[in-house]
Formats: C-alpha cells, sequence, structure tokens
C-alpha cells in the first residue's frame, strides 16, 4: 500500500525511471508540443481563425452604426416581424446586434466576398452560433467583435443564440442570406 | 484533553475520533447533494430528450442551474473536504488541526448551499451556475456561493494545518505518502479558485446590492473561470490521488516512481489553472497569444501531467499483478482483475472515461481554433459529463464503497447491485457524453430549452442525424440516473442498515504507532520494461487522441474561412 505510505527513499527526486514511464514522457512530451505549434502555424497557414480583433463599444454607439447601415441598405421586409433585409456592398463592413431575443438585421451577403462582420449585443451576453457550419462565438456587451468572414457556399444560414438569455432564449434566431453574384 | 484515536482492524487505518466524525458528516453531506443533483440532472436529460421535453422553459433553466451548482460545487466540494481530512488525519495518523474551525467550515459550507438553493427555488436567479453578467441574480444567489467558499477555504487551511501538526509531533517518517501529496495539491489549487471565486463573486454581489454599478462582463468572464474550470481541476487532482489510493487499497501496487507521480503533481500546480481561458477563445477584447498559452497550460505541461498519471496508475496496477504471477501476454494482468469489485471497477472505468473521452474531447476543444465550432454547443457538457461525473464523481463512488464499511462499520447491503453500478453509471454517463459531442458537432446548443425553436419569428431545423443523438443522450442520460441513483440506494441503505461489523475497534488515548517508510522495491523496479500491456493501452490512447484531433481540424477547415 505504498501510494499510502511515506516513499521509502527520504529523497524521492531520486528514485529510477522506469523505460516504460521514460518512454512514455518522451511521447507524450513530443505531442503535446505539436499540439502548442499548431496553434501558431493555423494562424498563419490555415484560413479559420479569429484573429482577436475587438472594440469596446455601447449599446447606443453600435446600434447606431446598425441602424445607419439598415437605412442604407435594406432591400425588402421579411417575416411577419417585417425585419429588414440588409444587402451592403460586397467588401464593406456589416453590422449585426443581438439583443432579447432577436438577431437583428437580416444580412444578405454575396458568395466568396470578404465582409467585415461586427457583432455586439445590446443588453446581455449571447451566442453566435451559425447553422448549419456551426461556427460559434461570444457576444459581449460592451465589446465588439470584429470578424472578417468570406462566405464561400451560398445558401441560407441561421444564427441561433446559443448563451443562455432569458426565458425566450430559443426563439433568438436570426437569418444570413448568401447569393451568388 | 488527549486526542483519541482507533485503528481499523480491516485497513489498518488510523482514525482520529474528531477527523473521523467530520469526514463522516462531509461525505454524508456530499452523498445527499449528489442524490438532489441527480435529480435535477434527470429532469434536465428528460427536458432535452425531443421526444419526451418534460418541463416549461422556465422551470427547465430554474432547474439546470440548481443542477450546475449542487452536482459541480455543492457535492463534489463536500466530498473533496472529506477527502482532505481523511488524506491529512487519517493517512498521516495524526490528530486533524482545530475541528472545532472544521466544524464552522462545514456549516458556512451547508449553510451556503441552502442560501443559494431557497435562491435559485424562488426563481429570480436562474442565471446558470456561471451567472454571467450583467443578467442579474437575486443577492443572496451570490452571497450563499461566496459563503460556501469560505467554509471550503477553511477547511483547506485546516488540511495545511494538520500537514504541519503531523510533521511537528512526527507521526510519520520521511515525506508525506504519494496520496496525500495528490491531496496537497488539489488544496493547492482550491486556494487559488476559492481566491478566484472572491475576487469576482464578492463584486457581484455588492452590484447586485446595488454598490457598484457596473462589471465588465469579459472581466467577469475571465475572473469567474478561474473559479469555475479551476474548481474542475480540483477534482483532477482530487481524483487522480483517488485513483493511487484505490490502486493501492485492492492491489497493493507501489507507485512506479514516486519522482515521476510527484512531479506530475507539481506539473498540475504550475500550470492546471490556466484553464479559465478555455471558455474565453472566441470572446471579444483577449489577445491571441494570450489564449494560446493558457488555453495549452502553458504548451500542454498540465496536460502531460495527466498522461503521466494515465500511465502510472495502470502500470501500478500491472507491476503488482505480475508480482502476483499475471504474467501471461500483455493483459492477463488486467483480465483476472477484480472486475466485480466496485472499488476497483468504479475506478478504472473512472480512469478509461475520463481519460479517452473526457480528456481528448476536452484538449481538442480547448484548441483556440477549433473551439469556433465546439463553443456553447451541447459538446461542452458531452465533454464535461465524462470528465467531471465519470471520472471524478465515479472515482469518489468507488472510495466511498471502499469507506463505507470502514468509517460506519456496516457491511454493504445490495452487493450484487452494487458490482454493476460503476459499469451502470460510468457507461452509461460515457456514452450519453459520447453521443452529446455527437450532437455538438452538428451545432445543437447547450443550455437550450427547444431545439425545434417553437415561438421563433423565423424557423430552423437541424438534421434527423441531430435529433436521433439527442434522444440518444437521453436515452444513456437516464441510464447513468439509474446509475447514479443505484449508488444513493445503496450507499445510504449500508449506512442504515448495513450489518454492522464486530470488530475490536475501540478509541483509546494511547498515541498511534508512526507511520513507517514504505519497504525499498524490489530489484527489478527500473530495470526494464515493466509494464507491457500497459504501454500498450497508451499507445491505443495516444492513436485515438491524434486520430480524432486531425478529424476536427479537417471539421474546421471546411467552414467559411475568416480570420
Amino acid at each position: 500500500m505504498s501510494a499510502l505510505l511515506p516513499p521509502s527513499e527520504r529523497v524521492w527526486g531520486n528514485q529510477p525511471l522506469d523505460k516504460v514511464e521514460g518512454t512514455w514522457i518522451l511521447i507524450a512530451l513530443v505531442w503535446c508540443l505539436f499540439m502548442f505549434f499548431m496553434m501558431p502555424y493555423w494562424h498563419v497557414f490555415g484560413k479559420q481563425n479569429y484573429s482577436g480583433e475587438a472594440y469596446r463599444t455601447t449599446p447606443q454607439a453600435f446600434s447606431a452604426k446598425v441602424d445607419a447601415m439598415v437605412d442604407k441598405y435594406t432591400v425588402r421586409h421579411e417575416t411577419a416581424r417585417e425585419f429588414p433585409v440588409v444587402r451592403p456592398p460586397a467588401g464593406s463592413d456589416v453590422y449585426l446586434l443581438g439583443r432579447l431575443w432577436d438577431w437583428y438585421p437580416i444580412l444578405e451577403l454575396e458568395k466568396n466576398q470578404t465582409y467585415r462582420l461586427h457583432i455586439s449585443s445590446m443588453d446581455w451576453q449571447h451566442g453566435f452560433s451559425l447553422q448549419p457550419i456551426n461556427v460559434n462565438a461570444q457576444i459581449v456587451p460592451g465589446y465588439q467583435m470584429t470578424l472578417t468572414i468570406t462566405p464561400d457556399k451560398s445558401g441560407e444560414y441561421t444564427i441561433v443564440c446559443n448563451e443562455y438569455c432569458g426565458v425566450l432564449h430559443h426563439t433568438m434566431l436570426g437569418k444570413i442570406y448568401v447569393v451568388d453574384r | 484533553m488527549s486526542e483519541q484515536f482507533r485503528t481499523c482492524p480491516q485497513s489498518g487505518l488510523v482514525f482520529h475520533k474528531s477527523a473521523e466524525t467530520l469526514i463522516k458528516w462531509n461525505a454524508v453531506a456530499a452523498v445527499v447533494f449528489l442524490a438532489v443533483g441527480g435529480l435535477l440532472g434527470l429532469l434536465v436529460v428528460l427536458t432535452r430528450w425531443p421526444a419526451v421535453h418534460l418541463l416549461p422553459a422556465d422551470l427547465f433553466y430554474q432547474v439546470l442551474t440548481g443542477h450546475g451548482i449542487v452536482t459541480l460545487l455543492v457535492w463534489i466540494i463536500f466530498f473533496e473536504v472529506a477527502v482532505l481530512y481523511f488524506c491529512s488525519s487519517t493517512l498521516l495518523r495524526c490528530r486533524l488541526a482545530t475541528p472545532k474551525l472544521a466544524w464552522l467550515a462545514f456549516a458556512l459550507m451547508l449553510g451556503g448551499a441552502a442560501i443559494t438553493a431557497v435562491a435559485i427555488l424562488q426563481g429570480g436567479s436562474s442565471v446558470m451556475m456561471t451567472s454571467y453578467v450583467p443578467m442579474p441574480a437575486a443577492p443572496h444567489f451570490y452571497l450563499g456561493l461566496i459563503l460556501f467558499a469560505v467554509g471550503a477555504l477553511i477547511a483547506c487551511f485546516i488540511f495545511l494545518g494538520t500537514l504541519v501538526v503531523a510533521k511537528n509531533e512526527r507521526t510519520y517518517e520521511g515525506s508525506i505518502p504519494l496520496v496525500t501529496f495528490g491531496a496537497l495539491t488539489a488544496c493547492i489549487i482550491a486556494i487559488f479558485t476559492i481566491a478566484s471565486g472572491a475576487i469576482i463573486l464578492i463584486p457581484t454581489f455588492l452590484w447586485s446590492v446595488g454598490y457598484i454599478s457596473n462589471i465588465d462582463p469579459l472581466m467577469y468572464r475571465i475572473i469567474w473561470w478561474a473559479m469555475g474550470h479551476s474548481s474542475q481541476q480540483i477534482n483532477v487532482s482530487a481524483h487522480v490521488a483517488v485513483w493511487y489510493a484505490i490502486a493501492a487499497i485492492v492491489f497493493g501496487a507501489r507507485p512506479m516512481s514516486e519522482r515521476v507521480s510527484r512531479g506530475a503533481f507539481l506539473l498540475y500546480i504550475l500550470f492546471l489553472q490556466l484553464a479559465s481561458a478555455h471558455h474565453i477563445l472566441v470572446d471579444p477584447g483577449v489577445g491571441t497569444e494570450w489564449k494560446i498559452f493558457n488555453t495549452s497550460y502553458a504548451m500542454y505541461l498540465a496536460v502531460l501531467a495527466s498522461m503521466v498519471h494515465g500511465l502510472t496508475i495502470p502500470g501500478s496496477i500491472e507491476v503488482a499483478q505480475r508480482e502476483k504471477g499475471y504474467t501471461n501476454g500483455l493483459f492477463e494482468w488486467l483480465r483476472k482483475a477484480p472486475w466485480g469489485n466496485p472499488v476497483f471497477s468504479g475506478m478504472f472505468i473512472s480512469l478509461i472515461g475520463f481519460g479517452f473521452i473526457g480528456g481528448i474531447s476536452g484538449v481538442v476543444m480547448g484548441t483556440e481554433q477549433i473551439n469556433l465550432i465546439i463553443h456553447n454547443t451541447i459538446y461542452v457538457p458531452g465533454h464535461f459529463h465524462p470528465t467531471v461525473a465519470v471520472g471524478t464523481t465515479l472515482a469518489f463512488m468507488a472510495l466511498t464503497y471502499f469507506l463505507v464499511p470502514v468509517l460506519f462499520r456496516r457491511e454493504l447491503v445490495l452487493q450484487g447491485w452494487a458490482k454493476w453500478q460503476p459499469y451502470l453509471f460510468g457507461i452509461g454517463t460515457s456514452l450519453m457524453g459520447l453521443f452529446m459531442m455527437g450532437a455538438g458537432t452538428m451545432g445543437v446548443s447547450r443550455r437550450h430549452w427547444d431545439m425545434a425553436f417553437s415561438g421563433s419569428a423565423f424557423s430552423f431545423e437541424y438534421g434527423g442525424a441531430a435529433y436521433m443523438m439527442m434522444g440518444l443522450t437521453g436515452i444513456f442520460g437516464v441510464v447513468s440516473v439509474i446509475g447514479g441513483a443505484s449508488f444513493i440506494i445503496i450507499v445510504v441503505g449500508s449506512i442504515l442498515f448495513g450489518k454492522k461489523i464486530e470488530d475490536k475497534s475501540e478509541y483509546g488515548t494511547a498515541r498511534p504507532p508512526v507511520l513507517q517508510m514504505a519497504p525499498p522495491a524490489p530489484a527489478h523496479h527500473g530495470s526494464g520494461f515493466v509494464a507491457p500491456g500497459t504501454f500498450v493501452l497508451a499507445l491505443v490512447f495516444l492513436a485515438t487522441f491524434v486520430v480524432y484531433y486531425f478529424l476536427n481540424w479537417m471539421y474546421l477547415s471546411s467552414v467559411w474561412p475568416m480570420s
């Protein structure tokens, strides 16, 4: 029962290493280092990253930007609640806000064009979960997250809220349409 | 007043009277909370099972808040306090330092848990365990958690104090045993954890009563998770210590090398607390370098430590079994292990489930970029149920089967049932976790009442496979709950109705004999490839890990390019 007893040597640091242990530690260490360097590698050579770009903002300042974009680029309205569908120019800055319990507005983007998508929350924390490709980000009030995205497949995408935000959390959906040019 | 001790004739363990009573009461409180938390878990499972969808939304979120707090914090920390007292006072044959303060700690933890429970029951605090600001909870929700944490902190210092007493009164020779060393690791991490909790929960409490106007939600997340995730690292250290203890109890296994095992615990102390980052990987406002360094526990050195424990614990069992003559082939030692003894089977299923499911998924989802396709999906609870419920809870259950006869001097009731309990709970929970991970990969959210989004202005449907995964999650979740309930019934039944063990184990005031150092290792130690079967198992683990890791990079590379 020696794991329950004091070690047999007073200086346990000198105990010999078994070959099984030594070999495994070496293999495990190599794998650990590989996994570590994979992350900076992907930042340089991979295509799916979040650079960490973000700005401090306020609900007022951010919703002003959203409203300006909606005023300028709304192409039609959808759903019983007349959500604006906004089609900003290719390559432009696009604003999306989360609030209890909507993602606003609906965005219409062109395939293979790059946009700077800015997202923030008007109230509590929300989760941006883009389905069906399952890309997820945390949306924190007071912070504007800036993701540079290049939608590479056309279709209808749904934004699910996946950070719990109160009793109607499950109704909080939004849409992004990606259309061919 | 002289201290009273008794020696358990079965196990040879020496119990200090005050410590023994405290261990019992903390363990009993833990088991009661496990029963409550498990019941809440059943309600969560039955609501997330799409075909059942039991509770209405508000009640679901209320129950989910309770389930998280009761199981992740209350059950586990009560049991850990019992483990800390056991690993200090009992293993070192030493009187427990300041038993009166230990009762104060117990009262604070019980009172704190009750206050938070009342807040949740009142309905105004359905904020999930994480209580992310600025979503408000009632002030006493935070207050209860703070009191609970203060109690736990006192218990940590009593553990440290007992180590000092043992050293001063020379109750043992040489260094503290490995299991106590593991408990010490857990204690150090616990102090860090509770300090983080205090730093964030005290201001949040003041905010909730109006003394502070604003808590930055990102700062909250970073510091809260320094408590929220680190508290799970207390569990890792504690349950690894329990694995070592059970290997010693069941097999008389000696650690393959004290140096390696203790070194691995040391890596936990140094790096395991960095894991707060795992929850911040797709947050705005935190730098990439910070994320990469912290999420990997500084180049995965804490993962390395877990991989070392994962080898040395079964390795030490293999060595012990081979010494007993189970030397045929690679795996006779494992085949001939006592699979019908829940102390062993619970521990071994815990180790496999924690490593293969909890461990691998944890590292994969904690990879900075891969987190983009996992964050806040039901993959996350799919990771931490195998980690905490199979890893920690099942290890504690296994230890309980050993402790009930020793502490309460009662034989286990329903022994035939107890044989199966670790399989039901361990395999049920593991499969539930796997199916949750599958559903999460398909985008199903965690903490979400309705995957059909009824009542939304928009519509969206997950595929049939996602529904099937959630149905299977429901089925195996129920299996897991049956396994958990079996444990409660067996343990409570044994304590109340088990046959009394008639032995001569009376308290006396005589000082127990000094704990001697372990006999030196036999000559073959350290001289060859002593645990080939374990090594092969470790390679299977590594292969699984590598394949699954790259599979997730492949998934990631198929989504929209973004930066």
